[in-house]
Formats: structure tokens, C-alpha cells, sequence
């Protein structure tokens, strides 16, 4: 998948978990925690629709390094790298 | 014959707007069946019947508001003879006359006519008769039903699958067309604050604390959700809830209500757990038996009353139901919530964030994931001595997570 | 199997052979049935045929020759009297109504009157009102009796024979503009069944329910209607006592609109019979009132134009059912 495509699919699955999330507003760089109002079962359920869209298991240990929306995509592309 | 009454949907609630029918008169209906749908301040609830028979009528229409206890519907109970065809529904007691219908006038319509609007669900006062002297005939209750837009879909939840193992449902998708966010949300403000000023004028809360030490806790779940596929993955949250609901098998007189003047035990531990909605406001459903199913089933039963919370589409029985609350503000960083007990509840449990704090064990200090767990309880049903051992069981149970 | 073309009139004459031929208890008897060859040409050539032993010609009088029916059914024979019209049975009604109809009970069963009486019936023909009643329906009203009206060809034949079966007492009307009609059945005369109602034309907009002469113009209307996109089920009810009303509900279920048409008068009519009988039975099909097409309440007229006005007529039938909004 390309960079755009996983951005695309990291916004779909967050809009499902946060739906007034306005991509448009939203802040890349900034902790996605303090922009949106989401709690464990919201990350746990972003966490498995990430899974659906990009087919990436993403560990527990490695929720610290996601916390803004730069840092979910760059960790995708990592991961979907041949 | 049984009357279905608008029930009351939370300690507070005095007045529901019916939404609309899931059953039509005429269909069958067993008890536990979801009949209706009942707008409140906090959320649009599905309501269960507890008669099994047939649906007669239905005396209220969708969009009216009628007072707790009006009566909503008649059922005919299994083994009764059918009722002769009354003309006109009994109006409920005069809180909100102009939300009642009034006596109906006659209406012509074949008696053909009236099994098919009746088999359709098609009120004949909205129907058009094209007979004599307007008399309606099927074929005007055909085109009425052509003409009839299609019932709402319900709201996009994930299916309830059976608590077995099935791996839990996909995310909400985005809520329905509804009353705006804003006008429910503030509903929802009108709610909380009407209970919780009940609530703190009636009960003598009293406060406990304990600093329960999670390691072995987190430790199992750590390794637990490394084993499992992603869609299957536990949160901590449902340790804390099951042994809530273990702990109450010790001190059942905690999972109680306070009705009148005296306590009422429960049979069954159903824990309430507090979600907060989106945009603001918090509702706390309960989850049935909480004690009696296992970390998966809870997850599974947690994570779907999530969604449907948040997408306004919980069942009567879970608003109505719990016996206890547990209130989690993990997310936030605060230490220790100190709750306020929902009436006719007669405690909640806290637990704050889990935080990594210095222990003491065995002479060492080490570095050790601790929770704060609190419980407000009510001083007219318990004291100190009882509330203390549940909180310690909460604590001992919380030792050996592979036993939860 | 082979076929024949028959004549309503035939047909009857045919059944008649038949049981003359085959059971040597029957004998026919009746006004002017023997070397004329009855009123209506029906028994034609029996007589040659069978001898003046068992086709007798009667003194004009119903009473006495009904009468002496019932005797000779009391004393074990099968007589088949034939009144010559429904007009004239009225003078016998006493011996039928009395006699006939009551042996059975009155004896406690001891006795039985297996006769078979038939009559022409109906209006039509411009014989003018003593002459042109249809009185089924008083027939229709006393228990103890059977009532069959033939409407087609192969009921005509088939008809006669099932009576002679019964031991008890059965009446046959022949509405006298059916004997010209002609129809091809089966070569072998065989009985049919004598309980139940048939339907002749399938529908599903209306039901029109008739018996005997009515019976053709019932069909009429419902070609005419379906031109016009309604589609009329017919329902002949060939019994008219005991009715099958199952037939009648069963279609009343499917189309929910009913036309009961019936030449006698409307008031006290076989058709306010039916009307009651599906108001309790079939209240919840109806969508629209029972209707009834039956002759004006008049005095049969002389005068064509007249007499066509008072009875039932294919026109007024469709007409009737294009206002039951359909």
C-alpha cells in the first residue's frame, strides 16, 4: 500500500472509532488522545480496525509509539515495507 | 388481558416519548421480546415485554409522550379468550392530555379492510376510504401501505452474537440521524444532574480507598493479548469488572437496592459500567451476570454496550438493571474517582489510571503497576467493616487474574 | 372415453331411460308425461319404450298424484313424478310438505319416502305471472328434503340418477329455458355428487354465486367484465338444500366481494339465506357488503320487455358488480 493509502485507511478506521473526527482539522503532529476524545476501548477498537484495513497486528508494547497521526502512518509504512 | 406500561427506564425518569413500535398488533409476542422503542432524557431504549400472548392494541402512538406507568399497549396473555373490539383506548392519567389520543370516532372500514391494516400495522384513522361514505376498503389499505415510507432502519449497531466464541464485533459505525448531539447531550446534562442531586440529597455516602498492586495482573494480561489475535485482545478494565462482580458473591448486600425504606437484595450480580458518550454525558448500563461470564464473554458484552451507548440504542433491562456501578477514569490520569452512587443503586466502585508507583515487598522497593480502587457506599445499608472486606476481595481476586 | 352431444332436455330423458332400463322399481308419472311425451318434450318415446306400466299419465291434480308418489315410495317403489312446473307444486305442497318431508321423523324412522319429484321452473318465457315463479327457495326451507338444481347438461342426467339413490325425499328444478341447451358429456349416464357447489369460472376480483337458470348469465357477465379488467369467479351451487357454503367461503376468502344471484324475489330469497350464512361464517373476508341480483319485486310480466326487465340479466349483473368498486 502506498503512504496515502494507509493514511486514507488510518482515517477511516479512526471515524469509526471517533466520527467527528474532521480530517481536515485534524492535527497530524499532535497526540491524537488530546485532540479526540478517546478512551482504551476506543484505541483497542482503532487498533483492530487498523488490522482490517491494513492487515497490520500491532502489538501491545508498541501503543506508546503511536500517539499522533504521523506516528500510526509512519509505523504502517514500516511495518507494510517489503 | 395485560397492560404494557411505559416502564421506568432510570431512578429519575418520570415521562417517555414512545418512537415507535417494533410489533404490530395481532403478532405474537414472548417475553423478553423487544416491543418498543422509549425516547428518554439519556438514550432511545429498547423495551422488553414481560407477558407472552398477543399484542392487541397498541394505545399509544409513535411520537407521544406519556408519563412512567401509562399504559402503552394491552397484550393478550396466552390462554385468555380475545378481547371484544373496543372502540376506544383508555387515556392515560392527564400529566400531558394533548400527548394522549383522545377516544377514537368510528371509522368505516370493511372488516376485510380492518384485519389487513391491522396485519400491515397501518393505523385505519390515517387511512383514506375510497368506499361509500369513505367506508375503507382493502385496496385504500394497500395503498396506504405502498405509500408509507419504509420504518426507519434500526441504527447501525454490530449484531449481538452469542457470548460463546465469537470474536466481538467490528467498531460502530457512524451513529444515526437522530435529535442533534447537541439537544441530547444536554438531555443527557438534565439527566445526570437530576440523579446526582437525588442521589446526594437522599444517600449518606460514605468513602473507602485501596491501593491495589496490579502486577501479576498486568503481567497475565500482557501475555494473555501477546497470544491472541487483535480482535480478541482484553483490556484491563474487564479484570476490574469481573472482580467486582466475584467480590460481590462475598458481600451481597452491596449488590442491592434501596427501595422505600429498605434494602432489597438481588439475585442476580449485573454490574453497571460507566460510559461516557460522546460529546459529553455518561450513562451506565448493565452487563447480566456479570459474574457468571467469563473474560471473553465480558469483553465481548462490554465492548457491545459501548457501542450501543454510544450509537443511543440500549435494551430497557440494561438501563434498569444494575445493581452496582463501576467507574473507571483510567484514561484521564486522575488517581482515585470518588464516585456518586446511581439510585436505587447502594454503591459504586472507582478505579483511577493505572500508575506505576514504588511498592514495598519484602523489605525491596520495586516499581510496581498499582490501581486505586474506591468505593462510596451507602451508610443506611452498610458500614465500614463490610465495605472494607469487599474492596479487600476486589484486591485478593486481582492477585490471581487466571482465576477471573 | 366416448363422448355424446346431449341436449339438456336429452339429458334428463337419457337419465330417465336409464333408470327405467336398470331398476324395475322406478316408474315415471306425471301430466301429460306419457303418449305426448310430457309438457317439455322430456320423456319423448318412453313410453313406446317402457309400456304404460311404468310411464303413467296423471288426472290434473298435483295433490292427489304427489300423493300417490309418496304411497308408492312408502310401499318400496321409486317413483319419479314429475310436476309439470314449479307453479303447479304449489297445489301439492301439503302431501310435500307434510307428508313427504315428515314420514321419516314422524315415524321414528320406521318408514322412509325415497321419491324423486321434478319441475320446471322459472320465468322467461312470457307465460306471465302465474306461470313464471321460481319458488326454490320455499323448497330449500323444510327440513327433511333435498333440493338439486341442474344447471348444466351432465347435472341434468347425472343428477336424476344420484336422486334415485336416496331414500329419502329429493326435488329436481329444471329451469325451463336449460332444455335447449346443449353440451357434450359422457356417453355412459353415471350419477354425480349431489352435496357439493362447483365452481364453473375461476376469479379473483368477485365472487358471483347462482344456481340454475341464472347460471349462463352469471358466466355472460363475467366474460363482459373481464374486458373490463375484472376478473369474476362463478360458483354454481347445483345443491340448494343442504347448501355447500364451504365453496362459497373459500372463494369469498380469495376475492372478498360476493354476488348472490337468484331469480326468485328478494325478500325472503335463497339469496338472504347465503347473505346471512356468509355474514356469520365469512365476516372477516368481506370488503364489501353481500350484494343480490333477484327479480323485481313484481308479479312476473306478460309484456317482453317487461318480463326481461324484472329478472336477472347478464347487464345487470356486471352492472351490479361495477359498483362494488373494485
Amino acid at each position: 500500500m502506498t503512504r496515502d493509502e494507509i493514511t486514507e485507511a488510518v482515517l477511516r478506521a479512526l471515524s469509526d472509532v471517533a466520527p467527528e473526527a474532521d480530517p481536515a482539522t485534524l492535527r497530524p503532529d499532535v497526540s491524537l488522545r488530546d485532540q479526540l476524545d478517546i478512551d482504551s476501548m476506543d484505541l483497542l477498537n482503532f487498533v483492530i480496525g487498523i488490522h482490517e484495513q491494513v492487515h497490520v497486528d500491532i502489538p501491545e508494547a508498541d501503543y506508546a509509539r503511536l500517539q499522533t497521526l504521523d506516528e500510526v502512518v509512519d509505523y504502517l509504512v514500516e511495518k507494510t515495507a517489503p | 388481558m395485560a397492560e404494557f406500561v411505559m416502564p421506568a427506564l432510570g431512578a429519575d425518569m418520570s415521562v417517555g416519548t414512545l418512537m415507535k413500535w417494533l410489533k404490530q398488533p395481532g403478532e405474537t409476542v414472548a417475553r423478553g421480546d423487544i416491543i418498543a422503542v422509549v425516547h428518554t432524557d439519556k438514550a432511545d431504549v429498547e423495551v422488553e415485554v414481560f407477558t407472552s400472548g398477543v399484542l392487541e392494541r397498541v394505545l399509544v402512538e409513535p411520537g407521544a409522550q406519556v408519563p412512567v406507568g401509562a399504559a402503552l399497549a394491552v397484550i393478550r396473555e396466552d390462554g385468555a379468550p380475545a378481547a371484544p373490539r373496543a372502540p376506544a383506548p383508555p387515556a392515560a392519567p392527564a400529566l400531558f392530555p394533548a400527548a394522549v389520543p383522545e377516544a377514537a370516532p368510528h371509522i368505516a372500514i370493511s372488516p376485510s379492510a380492518r384485519h389487513l391494516a391491522e396485519e400491515l400495522g397501518i393505523d385505519p384513522a390515517l387511512i383514506h376510504g375510497s368506499g361509500p361514505s369513505g367506508r375503507i376498503q382493502r385496496k385504500d389499505v394497500e395503498a396506504a401501505a405502498a405509500a408509507r415510507e419504509p420504518t426507519a432502519a434500526p441504527p447501525p449497531v454490530p449484531t449481538r452474537a452469542p457470548p460463546a466464541a465469537a470474536p466481538p464485533t467490528t467498531p460502530p459505525a457512524a451513529p444515526p440521524a437522530g435529535p442533534a448531539i447537541e439537544d441530547r447531550n444536554a438531555a443527557v446534562r438534565r439527566a445526570i444532574a437530576s440523579a446526582m442531586s437525588r442521589s446526594k440529597r437522599e444517600i449518606p455516602h460514605f468513602y473507602l480507598g485501596q491501593t491495589i498492586h496490579m502486577s501479576n495482573a498486568i503481567a497475565w494480561l500482557a501475555q494473555e493479548n501477546l497470544r491472541r489475535p487483535v480482535p480478541e485482545r482484553l483490556l484491563h478494565g474487564v479484570l476490574l469488572v469481573k472482580a467486582v462482580a466475584l467480590a460481590l458473591r462475598e458481600v451481597p448486600e452491596l449488590n442491592a437496592v434501596w427501595q422505600g425504606d429498605e434494602l432489597v437484595r438481588r439475585e442476580d450480580i449485573n454490574v453497571g459500567v460507566a460510559i461516557a458518550l460522546r460529546g459529553g454525558g455518561l450513562v451506565a448500563p448493565a452487563i447480566h451476570e456479570t459474574d457468571r461470564l467469563s473474560l471473553d464473554e465480558l469483553m465481548h458484552a462490554f465492548r457491545d454496550l459501548v457501542s450501543r451507548a454510544r450509537s443511543w440504542s440500549l435494551r430497557s433491562s440494561e438501563m434498569s438493571d444494575p445493581t452496582i456501578t463501576v467507574t473507571s477514569l483510567g484514561e484521564r490520569g486522575v488517581e482515585t474517582v470518588f464516585g456518586v452512587i446511581f439510585p436505587p443503586q447502594v454503591a459504586i466502585v472507582g478505579f483511577g489510571t493505572l500508575v506505576e508507583r514504588p511498592w514495598i515487598s519484602e523489605g525491596q522497593v520495586l516499581i510496581c503497576p498499582v490501581v486505586n480502587a474506591s468505593l462510596s457506599a451507602d451508610h443506611r445499608v452498610t458500614d465500614g467493616h463490610r465495605a472494607s472486606a469487599f474492596l479487600a476481595a476486589i484486591d485478593r481476586l486481582l492477585q490471581e487474574p487466571d482465576k477471573l | 372415453m366416448s363422448t355424446v352431444k346431449l341436449t339438456y332436455r336429452e339429458a334428463v330423458r337419457a337419465a330417465l331411460s336409464h333408470a327405467l332400463a336398470t331398476d324395475e322399481r322406478v316408474f315415471l308419472m306425471g301430466e301429460d308425461v306419457g303418449g305426448y311425451g310430457g309438457a317439455f318434450a322430456v320423456s319423448l318415446g318412453l313410453l313406446e319404450e317402457y309400456g304404460p306400466e311404468r310411464v303413467r299419465n296423471t288426472p290434473l291434480s298435483e295433490s292427489g298424484f304427489v300423493g300417490a308418489g309418496i304411497g308408492a315410495a312408502l310401499g318400496g317403489m321409486r317413483p319419479i313424478v314429475e310436476v309439470m312446473t314449479i307453479n303447479f307444486s304449489m297445489l301439492a305442497l301439503d302431501q310435500i310438505v307434510n307428508n313427504a318431508a315428515t314420514l321419516r321423523y314422524m315415524s321414528g324412522g320406521q318408514m322412509s319416502v325415497p321419491l324423486v319429484v321434478r319441475m320446471a321452473t322459472g320465468g322467461g318465457r312470457q307465460l306471465a305471472a302465474q306461470h313464471a315463479h321460481s319458488l326454490e327457495a320455499w323448497y330449500a326451507h323444510i327440513p327433511g328434503i333435498r333440493a338439486l338444481a341442474p344447471a348444466t347438461v351432465e347435472d341434468a342426467r347425472g343428477m336424476l340418477l344420484a336422486a334415485l339413490e336416496d331414500p329419502d325425499p329429493v326435488f329436481i328444478f329444471e329451469h325451463a329455458t336449460l332444455y335447449p341447451l346443449e353440451d357434450e358429456v359422457e356417453e355412459e349416464p353415471r350419477p354425480v355428487d349431489i352435496a357439493r357447489a362447483t365452481v364453473r369460472r375461476e376469479g379473483t376480483d368477485v365472487t358471483l354465486v347462482t344456481y340454475g337458470g341464472s347460471l349462463g348469465k352469471c358466466l355472460d357477465a363475467a366474460e363482459q367484465l373481464l374486458q373490463e379488467g375484472i376478473e369474476a369467479e362463478v360458483i354454481d351451487l347445483r345443491t340448494l338444500r343442504p347448501l355447500d357454503m364451504s365453496t362459497v367461503l373459500a372463494s369469498l376468502a380469495k376475492t372478498h366481494r360476493i354476488v348472490v344471484v337468484d331469480e326468485g324475489w328478494r325478500t325472503g330469497s335463497l339469496a338472504g339465506e347465503i347473505s346471512a350464512q356468509i355474514m356469520e361464517s365469512g365476516f372477516d373476508s368481506l370488503d364489501w357488503p353481500v350484494q343480490r341480483l333477484c327479480s323485481a319485486e313484481v308479479p312476473i310480466p306478460y309484456a317482453k320487455h317487461l318480463e326481461d326487465a324484472a329478472l336477472p340479466s347478464s347487464e345487470r349483473v356486471a352492472a351490479l358488480v361495477r359498483e362494488m368498486a373494485i
